[in-house]
């Protein structure tokens, strides 16, 4: 097979497992705002602990799955105590102390991180299964990065069968779309939020521990990670499920493939010293274009939800 | 903006007829920071006048956001673009050797009301959280731009060899560069002052209250809100290159998002108050970014605490247990 068609599906297959994470990362997020209006900048954190806890459970045990599990359970833990002390505090404050203090929470989580592990973070070891290479016809693809695809997709099904087919899932979107209507059919509204507010922050640490072993465990990738997440879920339209998959999607793509050919591109356009300058540069901030292009022609992102 | 909105003028009308205290105030903090640096070097320490220098140039950038946050209720999250922006003009003319301050300044001016004008256009598009995080967005990009140019320094910053030239003011001596922080600080409270009263800053206000009564008696609010966020933001870019010349070494580091959160909690550390409330906000801010990183160097952990307890009991009500907590030490 053509060298440079194996090269672009391996790119895509790259795409997918980025679009993959930032759609576990961003679900809850879109899910927490959609049903509490709630701005949480502290979504980073969980997503950090995530690496963490993985990367530091996998280098105790030798399993990285338990690491992984280990994570998702001991955060689930910690989202119920930031839940009931602080966030629950917030959901009726204006969007600005919400972001502030969830920006003082991110502060203190980083911090306590770089007490507890040092400043130079983690790096995290895969069991042999996940190493390698798989061999599908004529290209090779990573094992690991099939692996994250593979699991991102099965937790997606998992999320649209729970939202869509299950009374959990009904309840929630009741509470949605109308609280006070959802209350008084006797649904205990705030057992949702933080049930919802604990499952979003399970999914974070989740894509913080199957990243974890590709970029490494550090303690500042929670703000670049959620300021990520929030550009996908406004592009999805704030509160849909839905838009956060087709957005994160578009997100990973697009900037996999722009950090991948932009600067060749540009090389064909430009002289080849100005095309490898911007090329980078450009590269990250194709996305910000695209959110502010998105914005530009629809205020709400490509799937608002129905109503509120 | 979903309620009716109340019959009854609202506080913040109220403050607008209170006139003589909040001169009187803004006169008392503006001799108290023409003192301080003498006190400050008399007492020998000279590093207390470059942590006010410092928090004096955050005002200024806090002044502009206090204004289209509580006036304009814009909540931007990517207000330190234009500090960089500004910066950033300082620096990238000195590199190419350009020391003339005035061309520096024009240049300053010109990129951020250009920058303000292109991103408040799309941005003003939406509001609450979207608006939040788009102007977010939009801040980023100027982050990762700068992060991406090797010629400028990239993530290893730009040294700027001589400090704004402006022919008799000498901005390379500290004290003459604080006087000038100074006079362009309160220049702003002024300025900031007298829209807040004026047509102006009352179309603003109103339309923050209720967006459809102001719409429904014929006024173009889009049209407000983006003068109001290019001014802010040419403003704000006046921060940034008076601390390319405090500092005279620059890094994309100052226009990262947490800067810009640094600023909201400023403004929100200075309560929603007066014009110069930001400048007390900032110098309470500085004054505990001193103090916790010379007791520790995890003081972003306390840090971070505070700023979740301001929010969670309220700057208004903190003030009050400190009075009374110091009241009782008396």
């Amino acid at each position: 097979m053509d060298m440079n068609l194996a090269l672009f599906l391996t790119q895509l297959l790259n795409g997918v497992q980025l679009g993959l994470i930032l759609f576990l990362l961003s679900s809850g997020l879109t899910l927490v705002f959609g049903v509490l209006n709630f701005v949480n900048l502290a979504h980073g954190a969980f997503y950090m602990l995530g690496a963490f806890l993985t990367a530091a459970v996998a280098l105790a045990t030798g399993s990285f799955l338990v690491g992984i599990v280990a994570a998702a359970l001991l955060t689930a833990v910690l989202a119920a105590i930031v839940e009931g002390t602080i966030a629950r505090a917030l959901y009726h404050r204006a969007h600005l102390e919400q972001v502030l203090a969830t920006f003082g929470l991110l502060l203190c989580a980083q911090t306590a991180v770089h007490y507890l592990y040092g400043p130079s973070g983690l790096t995290v070891p895969l069991p042999d299964w996940l190493q390698g290479f798989v061999s599908l016809g004529a290209i090779t693809l990573p094992t690991y990065r099939l692996f994250i695809v593979v699991f991102g997709i099965l937790l997606a099904i998992v999320l649209w069968f729970v939202m869509a087919k299950t009374r959990a899932g009904m309840i929630i979107r009741a509470s949605a779309t109308n609280r006070v209507m959802a209350e008084s059919l006797g649904i205990e509204t705030q057992a949702v939020f933080t049930g919802l507010f604990g499952a979003g922050a399970v999914l974070a640490a989740i894509a913080g521990g199957l990243i974890a072993p590709i970029t490494g465990a550090s303690i500042n990738m929670g703000g670049p990670a959620v300021i990520l997440a929030f550009v996908v879920i406004i592009i999805g339209g704030l509160g849909s499920v839905r838009g956060a998959f087709a957005a994160a999607m578009i997100v990973g793509l697009i900037d996999t493939l722009g950090r991948a050919y932009l600067t060749s591109v540009l090389a064909t356009i430009f002289a080849p010293k100005m095309a490898s300058t911007a090329g980078p540069a450009l590269a990250s901030i194709l996305i910000y274009a695209i959110m502010a292009v998105v914005l530009a022609f629809k205020p709400e992102g490509l799937f608002p939800p129905a109503s509120r | 903006m979903t309620q009716p909105a109340p019959l009854m003028p609202s506080p913040k009308a109220q403050t607008k007829s209170f006139i003589s205290p909040s001169v009187f105030g803004v006169l008392i903090l503006a001799g108290v920071l023409w003192i301080l640096p003498f006190v400050f070097l008399s007492i020998g320490q000279a590093f207390l006048v470059d942590a006010l220098l410092r928090a004096v140039i955050l005002a200024i950038a806090a002044v502009s956001l206090n204004f289209l946050a509580f006036t304009g209720g814009m909540v931007s999250f990517g207000h330190a673009a234009f500090v960089g922006i500004g910066a950033y003009s300082v620096g990238i003319c000195d590199h190419y050797g350009i020391s003339n301050g005035f061309f520096q300044l024009a240049i300053s001016l010109g990129v951020s009301g250009v920058f303000a004008f292109v991103t408040g256009t799309l941005a003003l598009r939406t509001k609450g959280v979207q608006f939040i995080m788009i102007t977010l967005a939009f801040s980023q990009i100027v982050y990762y731009v700068m992060l991406g140019l090797d010629e400028y320094g990239s993530d290893d910053g730009l040294i700027i060899n001589s400090s704004s030239y402006f022919h008799v003011i000498d901005l390379s001596n500290k004290t003459s560069l604080y006087w000038v922080a100074l006079a362009v600080l309160f220049a702003q409270i002024a300025l900031f002052r007298c829209l807040n009263r004026s047509r102006f800053g009352l179309v603003l206000a109103a339309a923050d209250e209720s967006e459809r009564r102001v719409r429904s008696s014929g006024l173009d609010i889009f049209r407000y809100k983006l003068v109001a966020y290019v001014l802010a933001g040419m403003l704000a870019s006046l921060s940034g290159v008076l601390y390319a010349n405090l500092t005279g070494f620059i890094t994309p580091e100052l226009m990262d998002w947490t800067q810009s959160g640094d600023l909201l909690f400023i403004v929100t550390l200075g309560g929603m108050g007066t014009m110069s409330a930001p400048v007390v906000g900032s110098a309470f801010f500085v004054s505990l970014e001193e103090a916790l990183s010379a007791l520790t160097i995890y003081w972003h952990f306390w840090f971070g605490l505070i700023l979740i307890a301001v929010v969670l009991f309220g700057i208004e009500r903190l003030k009050r247990l400190a009075l009374e907590f110091s009241g009782r030490l008396r």
